[in-house]
């Protein structure tokens, strides 16, 4: 089953703002994390109580490797994101947004992955997707009938908006010991 | 009696301290005075000569002085500044010798061999006294062998004693001089000793019966009998530096150049101290004598100029120059030890990147809110981490969990269920949701050595639960007290 093969588009384009939505979008951005390599700044604004946990993504991961910017508006996440992006101190920059942003802030949150030669990626609510962004990726996990799956990852991820290339969806599964994602064959269809 | 290099102690007492100093700032014509609340009635604290030329004096109350001199403008007094200012002082008599105490109000200097350098004692004097008056303050000053001498010499006569007779100079002050209590000199001038001099030449054995051994001993400090020390102030580096322009400047590059200027030379002073600059603050001073200041905090301490320099952009456009800025004044307000390191050739130039925007964002979202984790030897979920500032910590631990854990935590949720079982069926987060698998229990017991209140219902019973619909949930059914919870999402 584990027939493993790269999943097309994945790791997309490094020095660009991506989007991934769904409920598997912190997978994918721990997954990105761990293709990129590096410092990564979490954002996330003071009222959202859900929480990253070290001991949880150490796997993708290093903990140790992760900042964590807590912010009081969307405009102080996009502001911190542009900047950390701009600053070539980061690889990659996860900002988690709730409200649909403009082709403005789109654009420039693209130059500044440009200029910093670093990754964007946000994580945005079902349907508030930027026109600005280079891919927007759907992550939801699927339920694993497989029996020896104890701790399976399997999530399908839909490419739903690329602007250099097709779109698709895959199976992919997280694989521990190589450390990477893995493309697996739709099971029990 | 005490031998060594002839000392030549100075003793400076400034008798309207706090008065001259509210005067500095805000001068008045005619009587003022500053009044202190004092068992419930406002007296006055100190005044100027022009109020005591009117007839008032010290703890006079405040409601007498005004019924006697309809003209007096008043201020309350603040002791607090009062005693910053003389440290101030303190500091600025290091220009003339180093080793430089503080007294009541005012200062004592040990001047032995540092007198020459302004051309003899009386010349030392004579400049102290007219930097003083040109600063705006009074100041009564003695100089002579030992500190009681000079003391007396500054309250009760002003001038230099000769090197080596200290009781000549002193013969004809009061015995007040000798810095002994009211009721003692009170009690000596009923007795007929007047002046010091008649003090020394009664007998010692009845006056130290009389009095105790403290009026003998203040006699022979003073006469240099008996040895008395002056603790000098801590030297307190002062890491700031100011710079004066003659001509107003209001451009971001001049501002940013002025800066850099003082950068390098309080970045040097840092170098020498072996301190890094942890938060900086630049104050501007405009013309209109408005001023203004940016904040600089610092991810780690830094003393390179040339990284401090690009941080102090953001803060300075916000700077409104008004007419034009005609002083900068630039101070490191926290400073912690930074050693010299070696350098090497495996470059951490990233690390430094990071620190830079980490100060950055700080300032723009504050420092305590940009945080890193910190591994902990807990087995409760929220506590297996501690989150710390990024810029008061490192990262630290092995990651180590036996059991998968999630990548997302939020605060428990509540779900309608019973049973030790995970719930074929339940809904959550208005999604119904359909249990395939669960793994567990896996056993958690609160720490009772730690108060938690999110662990008051007890044990805890934790299930990984993937369900049909794709979510891998972790719930926890609490045994003591039914209940099922879900807490966090798988990947």
């Amino acid at each position: 089953m584990t027939s493993a093969s790269n999943v097309p588009f994945f790791p997309p384009i490094k020095t660009r703002t991506h989007e991934v939505c769904g409920a598997g979008a912190y997978m994918f951005a721990f997954a990105l994390a761990a293709r990129c390599g590096g410092p990564v700044l979490w954002i996330r604004e003071g009222w959202d109580k859900h929480q990253i946990n070290p001991v949880g993504f150490a796997g993708f991961v290093n903990p140790s490797e992760v900042m964590v910017c807590i912010t009081q508006t969307q405009l102080d996440t996009l502001a911190i994101a542009e900047e950390s992006l701009r600053s070539k101190a980061v690889s990659l920059v996860v900002m988690a947004l709730n409200k649909p942003i403009g082709l403005t802030e789109g654009r420039r949150l693209q130059l500044a992955a440009q200029a910093g030669e670093s990754t964007g990626l946000a994580i945005i609510p079902d349907g508030m997707g930027s026109n600005a962004a280079q891919t927007r990726w759907r992550c939801s996990p699927i339920f694993d009938a497989d029996q020896r799956a104890e701790d399976s990852t399997l999530q399908s991820w839909e490419l739903i908006k690329n602007k250099s290339g097709t779109l698709g969806a895959w199976h992919v599964l997280w694989d521990a010991a190589s450390h990477r994602i893995v493309m697996v064959s739709p099971s029990g269809k | 009696m005490f031998f060594g290099t002839q000392r030549r102690i100075v003793s400076l007492w400034f008798p309207r301290l706090a008065s001259d100093r509210v005067l500095r700032q805000r001068p008045v014509d005619g009587p003022f005075a500053l009044t202190l609340n004092q068992k419930n009635t406002n007296r006055i604290y100190c005044l100027n000569t022009a109020a005591i030329k009117q007839g008032l004096h010290r703890g006079m109350s405040y409601a007498d002085a005004r019924a006697f001199c309809p003209i007096l403008k008043s201020r309350e007094a603040d002791v607090d500044q009062d005693h910053r200012f003389l440290r101030l002082l303190g500091r600025w008599a290091t220009r003339y010798c180093p080793w430089v105490g503080l007294e009541e109000d005012g200062l004592v200097m040990d001047i032995t061999g540092a007198a020459h350098l302004f051309g003899g004692e009386a010349l030392m004097l004579a400049d102290m006294q007219a930097r003083l008056m040109r600063a705006g303050l009074s100041a009564c000053i003695g100089c002579a062998d030992t500190r009681g001498a000079a003391w007396a010499l500054a309250h009760y006569g002003e001038g230099i004693a000769p090197p080596g007779d200290m009781l000549s100079a002193l013969t004809s002050l009061p015995v007040a001089a000798l810095r002994i209590e009211e009721p003692i000199s009170v009690a000596l001038q009923r007795l007929g000793l007047r002046s010091i001099g008649d003090l020394v030449q009664a007998a010692r054995a009845p006056l130290n019966r009389r009095f105790g051994p403290s009026l003998l001993g203040r006699l022979d400090q003073a006469l240099g009998a008996q040895p008395e020390e002056i603790s000098p102030l801590s030297i307190s580096v002062q890491y700031a530096v100011r710079m004066t322009v003659p001509e107003p400047i209001g451009l971001l590059s001049d501002v940013m150049a002025g800066t850099e200027r003082l950068l390098f030379q309080l970045c040097a002073k840092l170098k020498t101290q072996g301190m890094g600059a942890r938060k900086l603050c630049l104050t501007l001073r405009r013309v209109d004598q408005g001023q203004q200041q940016v904040e600089l905090r610092l991810a780690r301490p830094l003393r390179d100029p040339q990284r401090i320099l690009p941080l102090f952009e953001r803060g300075l456009t916000e700077i409104d120059a008004g007419f034009g800025i005609d002083q900068l004044r630039l101070e490191a307000t926290q400073v912690e030890t930074l050693p010299v390191q070696q350098l090497n050739h495996v470059s951490d130039g990233g690390r430094d990147r990071l620190d830079d925007l980490v100060t950055r964002l700080g300032t723009r979202i504050g420092l305590e809110n940009i945080h890193q984790f910190i591994a902990a030897d807990s087995h409760i979920p929220e506590r297996s981490f501690m989150v710390a500032p990024a810029a008061y910590s490192d990262p630290a631990g092995p990651w180590i969990s036996t059991k998968p854990r999630p990548i997302c935590l939020f605060p428990p949720e509540a779900i309608a269920a019973t049973g030790l079982r995970p719930p074929k069926q339940f809904r959550w987060r208005r999604m119904s949701l359909t249990t395939g698998r669960a793994t567990g229990p896996e056993r958690i017991a609160p720490e009772w050595w730690l108060e938690d209140d999110n662990w008051r219902s007890g044990l805890r019973d934790y299930w990984r639960v993937e369900t049909r619909q794709g979510r891998r949930l972790w719930l926890f059914y609490t045994p003591q007290n039914p209940g099922w919870f879900v807490q966090g999402e798988f990947a």
